[in-house]
């Protein structure tokens, strides 16, 4: 009973510990046997704390930060192949696709250093390449192993500055094209397209194959807002009616004549022949309807074809078809131009190793063992020229001609009908662009969920954008 | 009569409360049921995935598998209880002062410390993001633990305050008189008295820090991600993730539910406490 009091010095590295009584110290037995608990328990949680945050660091282990899709599933399943074969170690960081641009924006705008490797789409590369945010990958191209060549160079433009600068390498490329039953349009008499027909034509052929009774609708697109979301659609449509978001002396043309036709049509399309409720459907929600059969028509990612024509997750696997995406006005930017790579932040201590990987993952090799583990329909599209020509792939996956065909359709450089300063399809190559973006894609939801007309809807776009580009400095 | 009346309006009174609480737990209820299911099933309409398609543990296998799950865990618990006790060794004395030693502006010095609180976090964001990167703050758990413990301390400082202010400061006088010195006061006087209270603080502060996601996604990396960062891996706009989201949410709210269950009777001791007289 007259032990001296025994004390526990609680602390982390380099702070002072604080000394508190665990047993003997002052008081009656009952205070005391509980207070004994609750230290003896805070001592634990401190020992538990103090042990837990030595973590130890090691010198060759990158960070890569990434989106949760099927292609990077693969590579994270692959990648241990990579760490025997070089005794590197990878921590991946896996987010949500607007949580990881906002993240790794966050990181590399303050030089944060926490990543090594990023993925990053057909947008961010060029923007931040000229921040000088990214590390320029043009090396690539001296090593004859890699081939840089072999890449599509649509796809490595797209990836580069004005000045051609590579500033990452890709993973796999998409463009957008119609998806359609056919079935369905074998049953209601109508023609597949083999030209590209115009957006007129494509309601006329959606009318014909519209049928809710028997749970089948004319037309599934994308209504979620955003500007991956609706705009990603939208905006290769505004291209196809003759619209253009800015002009020559960078002035929004959002409530011109060209927008007005466009989003009419979109709003009538999808209220007469679209499934109900299609604000809320975005990618997902549409490439699940169309898989459950619920969807005659779909224009979306080519992508998406290796899902839809996989019987495995799909019910019209073997009847879905696909045509070009259509026309209007004109053809110029009908199908949209998006590239998922991978990039070194310009902050990366790592470079080499960074580099390393990211030679393994977008090389020949790569690719032929993802086809040769995974199967050749998981094999990404759009990348590499050799792939493409791969008798393996042809054979397993038919459709993949069709896709290269048409990324091989899309000019960046040249979207539209009339002249615009920007290159970019469905997006803007300019920072502003997210943001002008997403509130347009708000405004048109709201339109189609019947909240406001679409005059109302672009007059509001407009006004915003006009406001935003006068204060980036773009309008003086 | 009255009586009838009175069951009546308690059976009424029942029903609107079970029926809001069904409500309330609904969403947990549904991404229980999307756990079990295969991802074709997950995005079936409602009733189909209640009544036809099967259940199966492949969401949690796979989410195994793929993540780190232990690892997630390690960092919240660490996170959560680390920078809850510290919390609290800074939250006991500021509360004891406040509650028993009152100065002329303790009230607006309590009024200043919640307006902290209303500043919404990503104010500071960029702020806090360039210090913690200048102290090689950014991605660890110490990092944490110390955000989340000034994120907290303004909550659990009016806790304790309200709880010690229920606390006779004759008791505590006695304690002096009979020779305690401050130290002793606080540590054997005052807080076995306040253990319920305190107990409550310290759940809420721990559920609080466990599900907290703007910080926690903002400044960790792979090394101090805690679970909400195992959760946001699950989410996409490209792909179909809904039954493995849910297992990952379930795995993640699991332990902390387990905890409020567990608990809940000191913790709703806790918050009542001093409430009868």
């Amino acid at each position: 009973m007259t032990a001296a009091p025994e004390r526990v010095v609680l602390g982390f590295a380099g702070m002072p510990g604080a000394v508190i009584c665990v047993r003997g110290c002052l008081f009656a037995p009952r205070e005391e046997r509980k207070l004994s608990k609750l230290t003896k328990s805070m001592a634990g949680v401190a020992l538990l704390a103090s042990t837990a945050l030595a973590a130890p660091a090691f010198a060759e282990e990158i960070t890569v930060a990434t989106v949760n899709n099927a292609d990077m599933i693969v590579m994270q399943k692959l990648a241990p192949e990579w760490e025997e074969a070089t005794g590197n170690t990878i921590n991946w960081v896996v987010l949500e696709e607007n949580v990881l641009r906002q993240r790794t924006t966050q990181d590399i705008s303050t030089k944060g250093g926490s990543f090594d490797i990023i993925f990053i789409g057909a947008y961010e590369a060029p923007i931040w390449g000229a921040n000088g945010w990214l590390t320029p990958l043009n090396d690539f191209g001296d090593d004859a192993d890699y081939d840089l060549n072999d890449i599509f160079e649509l796809v490595r433009n797209g990836l580069s500055d004005k000045d051609g600068n590579l500033y990452a390498v890709p993973l796999y490329s998409e463009t957008s094209f119609t998806f359609y039953r056919a079935d369905l349009f074998e049953a209601a008499g109508v023609e597949a397209p083999t030209e590209q027909i115009t957006y007129t034509d494509f309601a006329d052929l959606v009318s014909k194959v519209h049928d809710p009774d028997n749970g089948v609708f004319g037309t599934c697109q994308r209504g979620k807002a955003g500007w991956g979301e609706n705009m990603a659609f939208v905006g290769p449509m505004v291209n196809a009616f003759g619209g253009r978001w800015f002009d020559m002396d960078w002035q929004p043309q959002i409530d011109s004549p060209e927008w007005n036709a466009a989003i009419t049509y979109y709003v009538d399309l999808m209220n007469n022949y679209g499934p109900p409720g299609a604000t809320a459907n975005g990618h997902n929600e549409n490439r699940a309807l169309f898989a459950d059969g619920k969807c005659a028509t779909w224009v979306d990612a080519t992508s998406a074809a290796n899902y839809i024509k996989n019987p495995a997750n799909s019910k019209v696997a073997e009847v879905t078809d696909f045509f070009q995406a259509p026309k209007q006005e004109t053809s110029n930017g009908t199908g949209w131009f998006w590239s998922w790579a991978l990039a070194i932040p310009a902050t990366s201590q790592k470079i080499d190793v960074a580099k390393d990987f990211l030679k393994w993952g977008t090389s020949k090799e790569y690719f032929q063992k993802v086809g040769e583990t995974e199967g050749w329909v998981a094999v990404p599209s759009g990348t590499r020229q050799s792939i493409h020509e791969d008798p393996r792939l042809l054979e397993a996956a038919p459709f993949a001609e069709t896709i290269k065909n048409a990324i091989f359709s899309v000019d960046p450089a040249n979207p539209t009908r009339d002249p615009v300063p920007y290159t970019g399809v469905q997006f803007v190559a300019i920072p502003e662009f997210q943001g002008i973006g997403n509130y347009v894609g708000q405004q048109i939801s709201a339109a189609l969920a019947g909240q406001s007309t679409v005059e109302e809807a672009l007059a509001n776009s407009q006004q915003f954008a006009v406001r935003e580009m006068t204060k980036a400095g773009y309008i003086k | 009569m009255a009586r009838a009346v009175s069951n009546g309006i308690k059976l009424r009174n029942t029903a609107i409360v079970g029926t809001l609480g069904f409500l309330m737990f609904f969403p947990i209820l549904w991404i229980l049921i999307l756990s079990f299911k295969t991802e074709e099933d997950a995005i079936r309409a409602p009733l189909e995935v209640l009544f036809s398609s099967g259940w199966t543990l492949e969401s949690f296998t796979t989410v195994q598998e793929r993540s780190d799950y232990f690892k997630h865990f390690t960092n919240s618990v660490v996170i959560a209880v680390g920078s809850t006790f510290f919390g609290i060794l800074i939250a006991v004395p500021a509360a004891w002062a406040m509650a028993f030693v009152p100065a002329k502006h303790t009230k607006n010095v309590l009024m200043w410390m919640l307006s902290t609180k209303m500043l919404p976090p990503v104010g500071v964001l960029v702020p806090i993001y360039l210090i913690f990167r200048d102290l090689g703050l950014l991605d660890t758990r110490i990092g944490l633990v110390i955000v989340l413990m000034l994120m907290n301390l303004p909550i659990i400082i009016w806790m304790l305050y309200t709880y010690f202010t229920e606390i006779p400061g004759e008791i505590l006088e006695a304690a002096r008189m009979d020779g305690a010195n401050l130290r002793e006061e606080v540590l054997y006087v005052l807080t076995p008295m306040a253990i319920p209270g305190m107990a409550s603080t310290v759940l809420l502060n721990i559920i609080l820090a466990w599900n907290e996601a703007f910080w926690t996604l903002n400044l960790t990396a792979a090394n101090a991600a805690p679970l909400t960062q195992f959760i946001a891996s699950y989410s996409s706009p490209e792909g179909l993730f809904y039954a493995k989201l849910s297992a990952a949410s379930i795995m993640a709210i699991a332990p902390i539910l387990i905890m409020g269950w567990f608990s809940q009777k000191q913790l709703v001791r806790g918050l009542t406490f001093g409430a009868v007289k």
